[in-house]
């Protein structure tokens, strides 16, 4: 391959880049409403220390997904089971930080496994195979964006209706339980929002990297905010531009939408990374 | 045994009559009966392990009795936290990437337990404000917590148990890791509220000194059984002896005690004892 094929790669949609916006803006808005949510999502990952579990939910999501493509159910369904079912096993059984690692040390690479048995089953168009752990939102079909995006909006809402309860419990565990927050309950229905909005994700930008949408973003806005408006909206907006740039981008030519997005909530983390340490040196100077 | 100095015809805040708590098949103690009144400031004192925090948990309602009963102004309590009791824990200084301001904390007690929509009502940041105002905070209410000294989050903390008023404030060892002055200040927030509202106090400890002169009564739990009187009557070589059932000898240092030979709690105290003197 040498520059002139990249470079064809990367742009050679350029002279037709009104007409595939068109074809593809549906996913670009299941891409935005997934960035949005993500990100709102990730502060909350990010505060209960969940990253790990993040991935290995996103493993059995994976599996479900490839069931359902071996057994020729809606993939969407599939995948959404599959999550829920990781979600709810991590909560009930990982409510304490190192019991939760070690469950999801044993789910992870068993999702993993089932998932890679289904797919080797499955006799189907192969481009689906792949598109399930490195995702290609551009492939999939219209009426499946319409799910994604109205699950995306559903977790946005529960999200939402939980918001001050969930921000206790994840900041200050103990207070929380004090002052009569069902600690339990809160945790229980955190778990089963960001199984849905990880199934969502996955078909996005794939199982392998869920988690450039759903812990990268957040943790970018806390290097640079701590305030309780701050942040969230920060994580929300660099999801956002992650998720909606990175499938802009990537349809100027015909590389996969997943690496412009992963480049770009990694490009984000960086520059944050910097301001923030920057800051801190010249608060550490003055103190 | 009615205390001397909180007069019997006050009101009972919280009740616990023949109370009993288990740990597996361990009974951390059994047969406490206890009423503190309003305006009350009880210290409970013992060894390490001995269910002093246990019992402010089941206060709380959140550690259930194996046996006896718990109300609190009248109401048993029901099993899952209350906002009618205020809890200070323990000071754990919170990570220094946490995305919270000082101000959050606080804000958290006056709106973290109501579900809906975030949005805020009128006069929840006034109230955020008052509190803050209260405990001392305002100069460093609107720094990220992780970058606040131990004393500073630990009024914090109190600001958000102070949220409702609560004429119970359960404390577990809020002093601990705090220096001189920082335990005035906070013994001195602890006790104008109960002062001001009238308010009942349990304070868990390892050390009374920094307390003397504004405690009311001692529990002193050992051994699973209990001793509980003013401190005059409590913290005597005698009566200590005969609780912890070995030689135990409180000493005077001048105007601190200095508790000598309790087994499990020896090297705390000997700790603080060093920390008095610097």
């Amino acid at each position: 391959m040498n520059w002139g094929d990249i470079a064809d790669a990367m742009f050679g949609g350029l002279p037709y880049y009104g007409e595939i916006l068109a074809l593809v803006s549906n996913s670009v808005w299941a891409g935005a409403v997934l960035g949005l949510v993500g990100g709102l999502v990730g502060v909350f990952v990010m505060q209960r220390d969940m990253a790990f579990a993040v991935h290995g939910i996103s493993e059995l999501s994976f599996a479900g997904a490839a069931a359902a493509l071996l057994i020729g159910w809606d993939v969407v369904t599939g995948s959404i089971v599959g999550s829920l079912i990781a979600a709810a096993i991590i909560g009930v059984l990982g409510a304490k930080a190192r019991d939760r690692n070690s469950i999801i040390g044993v789910l992870m690479p068993f999702g993993l496994g089932l998932g890679i048995l289904f797919l080797s089953l499955y006799d189907g168009r192969s481009a689906n195979r792949f598109s399930l752990l490195t995702g290609q939102i551009v492939s999939v079909q219209t009426g499946q964006l319409g799910w994604l995006i109205g699950i995306g909006a559903v977790v946005l809402l529960g999200v939402l209706l939980i918001w001050r309860p969930l921000r206790f419990d994840s900041l200050d565990p103990q207070s929380a339980a004090a002052r009569g927050v069902p600690t339990t309950a809160v945790s229980l229905a955190f778990m089963l929002l960001l199984g849905l909005i990880v199934a969502v994700a996955v078909h996005i930008i794939g199982a392998l990297l869920v988690m450039a949408l759903l812990v990268t973003p957040a943790a970018a806005a806390m290097r640079i905010a701590s305030g309780p408006l701050s942040v969230p909206l920060l994580s929300a907006l660099f999801g956002f531009v992650s998720a909606v740039g990175g499938i802009l981008l990537a349809i100027m030519g015909t590389l996969p939408v997943s690496p412009y997005i992963t480049t770009i909530s990694f490009a984000i983390y960086v520059v944050c990374r910097v301001i923030g340490a920057r800051r801190d040196r010249v608060t550490r100077a003055a103190a | 045994m009615t205390p001397a100095s909180a007069g019997a015809e006050r009101r009972v805040v919280l009740s616990i009559r023949d109370a009993a708590l288990q740990r597996g098949d361990r009974e951390l103690w059994a047969g406490l009966d206890l009423d503190v009144h309003a305006g009350e400031l009880i210290a409970v004192l013992g060894p390490s392990g001995s269910g002093k925090t246990t019992l402010l948990r089941a206060i709380l309602g959140l550690e259930p009795l194996s046996r006896g009963e718990i109300t609190v102004e009248g109401a048993p309590v029901e099993g899952h936290g209350s906002r009618r009791i205020g809890y200070i824990p323990q000071a754990r200084p919170l990570p220094r990437d946490t995305s919270l301001r000082g101000r959050d904390l606080v804000t958290l007690g006056v709106d973290g337990h109501r579900f809906g929509l975030p949005i805020p009502r009128r006069g929840d940041r006034a109230r955020v404000d008052a509190l803050i105002d209260a405990v001392g905070a305002r100069e460093f209410a609107d720094r990220p917590v992780g970058q606040l000294s131990g004393g500073e989050q630990q009024r914090l903390r109190a600001g958000q148990a102070l949220a409702d008023d609560p004429p119970l404030l359960l404390c577990d060892e809020p002093l601990t890791s705090l220096d001189l002055a920082n335990q005035q200040a906070v013994i001195g927030l602890i006790d104008r509220h109960r002062r001001e509202k009238d308010a009942a106090v349990v304070l868990v400890t390892h050390d009374i000194n920094p307390l003397l002169g504004k405690v009311d009564r001692i529990l002193y739990i050992a051994n699973g059984r209990f001793t509980l009187g003013t401190p005059q009557e409590v913290l005597r070589s005698d009566v200590l002896t005969a609780l912890y059932g070995a030689h135990v000898f409180v000493l005077r240092a001048g105007d601190r005690l200095v508790v000598v030979g309790a087994p499990d709690a020896e090297a705390s105290h000997h700790h603080h004892e060093g920390e008095g003197v610097a």
